[in-house]
């Protein structure tokens, strides 16, 4: 089967692997229909993540056709259209008995500190990815669902992290009524936290970033205010000026490891691997945030310390609250308010590249080249 | 101002953002949004018809983390250790928790030599690792790479640069030991 492979940091390409097989009796083999890359796929494209190893296949969000089951699946039949979220979990140990999918004790032998992820790295399992024409599905009854006949391929794909992500961080802001949320990052994730910041009653959502076309999308999409940092001197300043120098009630972080808007910081840890993550926009939140606030973070971080700035969030009493997202947990009711119309998770999609193409889409996304915002893999077309 | 007890900048009305933005509100209830409570005790909703998974069957030496009490009953076989990279890995794993910075430190570093690994043995196949095409830097004219950089003020454009050199390094290093080798062998062949 043909599937893109990791050479090396910013080095990948497209290769015939092996057809992946059935190593446990609750695996499925789904053949990927459409995939994506995720910007935490580029932390790994950029060598950030400790054990990456050449030869390994990323992507984590993607939907398919079940190909083959194992003898001990009872919920999916050859055939179905299915929907995977990124967790690779068993839904029976004392994380998942507790809806902590993402925190699944029972599938990664690398660490115990993060749970399983398809294509994310030995790190996260070891685990091959699905920007391939097939892949191996552990656990079939537990993560893949259906696809509702109703819901679109693109917007499925968008489900299966970016959507239940962003949808999650904001749940993890705790936003109340009249809330001012101030989202970092308006790449796929954050545009979701902002978006969906509203259906938890905020008041006002202001989108920091420095892409143009990508604040305009909030702008449209996310109907957020937006603040480009680089026009300003101190963003930390200017988002205090226009909450009257109290701060947001919530800040989120949906920028992660690769952040700009400090030089030494984003050196320090993308290129020179110093630091588990640039935290510029962790610092920015927690410093933006009002004190008594909430800080959700969404962004990816390496396991690695990093620079953050703990004194003043135990000076200002901030809750910080992060996980990887719980995908299945959020499905139900964001099924309901796609259903209700209020928003089409596609809209943000920019760009859709064939898998034999997979270098170019990978250089594209991370330069940031031809107004990428969210990119989709198409493994079969041709 | 937060000099007093009011928010300073009063939000828009809720009204009004409900008529303004479609679906405001309808997660306002925290009982209706998925993630709260944050833990919620219900083994029987996800699927699972087993109390613990039954082992996947071990068809080599699988390394883990020694925070673990077991080998985890499922785990990912993509690409096995080998090589100088996987006794680096396996020491990585074998000697130190999570909690130690050398765990993580020695794990990066055997990522580079896997790099290293893997192009010198991609020269003994019929296709060999090829820098240019695999950055995908040849799209640069396809994907607007000039006016997507310049003009747009964007904070990352500087250290794009450093991105060819981390790329070039072990390639531009690579060549100057081949020439080295080289160069030394003619001289032992010469005398």
């Amino acid at each position: 089967m043909r599937a893109m492979v990791y050479r090396g940091p910013y080095r990948v390409r497209v290769e015939e692997k092996p057809m992946p097989r059935i190593e446990h009796p609750n695996d499925a083999i789904i053949r990927v229909t459409l995939a994506a890359i995720c910007g935490s796929d580029l932390h790994l494209y950029h060598g950030m993540m400790p054990d990456t190893r050449v030869g390994t296949t990323f992507g984590h969000e993607f939907i398919g056709v079940v190909h083959e089951v194992g003898p001990s699946v009872q919920n999916l039949a050859v055939g179905d259209r299915v929907m995977v979220p990124f967790n690779v979990y068993c839904g029976s140990c004392y994380f998942c008995a507790r809806g902590l999918y993402a925190n699944c004790h029972n599938v990664n032998p690398n660490a115990t500190a993060v749970g399983g992820i398809y294509g994310y790295s030995h790190t996260c399992g070891g685990y091959d990815g699905g920007q391939a024409e097939f892949v191996r599905v552990p656990f079939a009854d537990v993560g893949p669902a259906l696809i509702p006949e109703w819901l679109p391929d693109e917007d499925a794909v968008l489900l299966t992290d970016a959507l239940a992500t962003g949808y999650f961080g904001a749940q993890l802001g705790d936003i109340r009524e009249g809330d001012t949320v101030a989202v970092f990052g308006a790449g796929p994730v954050g545009l979701y936290a902002a978006r969906s910041a509203w259906l938890m009653g905020a008041g006002r959502v202001i989108v920091i970033d420095h892409i143009e076309e990508r604040l305009e999308k909030a702008r449209t999409f996310a109907y957020a205010e937006t603040v480009n940092f680089t026009e300003h001197d101190d963003v930390v300043v200017h988002l205090k000026r226009t909450t009257g120098h109290l701060g947001a009630d919530v800040a989120i972080d949906a920028v992660g490891a690769e952040a700009d808007g400090n030089r030494t910081q984003h050196i320090t840890a993308t290129k020179l691997k110093l630091q588990g993550g640039s935290p510029v926009a962790l610092n920015w939140a927690i410093d933006g945030v009002r004190k008594g606030g909430t800080v959700s973070v969404m962004g990816a971080y390496g396991p690695i310390f990093s620079a953050v700035k703990f004194g003043d969030a135990l000076n200002k009493g901030l809750t910080l609250r992060m996980n990887q997202c719980h995908v299945k947990r959020q499905w139900p009711r964001l099924f309901e308010h796609l259903r209700n119309g209020y928003f089409t998770p596609s809209d943000i999609v920019t760009h859709r590249v064939p898998l034999e193409h997979i270098a170019e889409a990978y250089h594209m996304f991370s330069a940031k080249l031809d107004g990428c915002i969210k990119p989709l893999i198409v493994p079969d077309a041709g | 101002m937060p000099y007093t007890a009011d928010k300073p900048v009063p939000p828009p009305s809720s009204d009004d953002l409900r008529r303004r933005i479609p679906g405001w509100g309808a997660d306002l209830d925290p009982a209706d949004r998925p993630a709260v409570p944050r833990e919620r005790f219900d083994p029987g909703a996800t699927g699972a018809h087993w109390e613990l998974p039954e082992q996947q069957p071990q068809t080599g030496p699988r390394e883990r983390s020694i925070e673990h009490g077991r080998l985890p009953p499922v785990f990912g076989t993509s690409v096995p250790l080998k090589g100088l990279s996987g006794a680096i890995r396996g020491l990585a794993y074998r000697r130190y928790s999570e909690g130690r910075a050398a765990h993580w430190l020695l794990l990066l570093a055997a990522d580079r030599v896997d790099v290293l690994e893997s192009a010198a043995r991609s020269v003994a196949t019929p296709r060999p690792d090829n820098p240019i095409t695999q950055t995908g830097i040849l799209s640069e004219p396809r994907r607007h790479g000039w006016s997507s950089r310049v003009g747009r003020g964007r904070a990352d454009t500087g250290h794009h640069l450093i991105d060819p050199v981390i790329v070039g390094l072990p390639w531009a290093a690579a060549g100057g030991a081949a020439y080295a080798a080289i160069r030394m062998l003619r001289r032992v062949v010469g005398s």
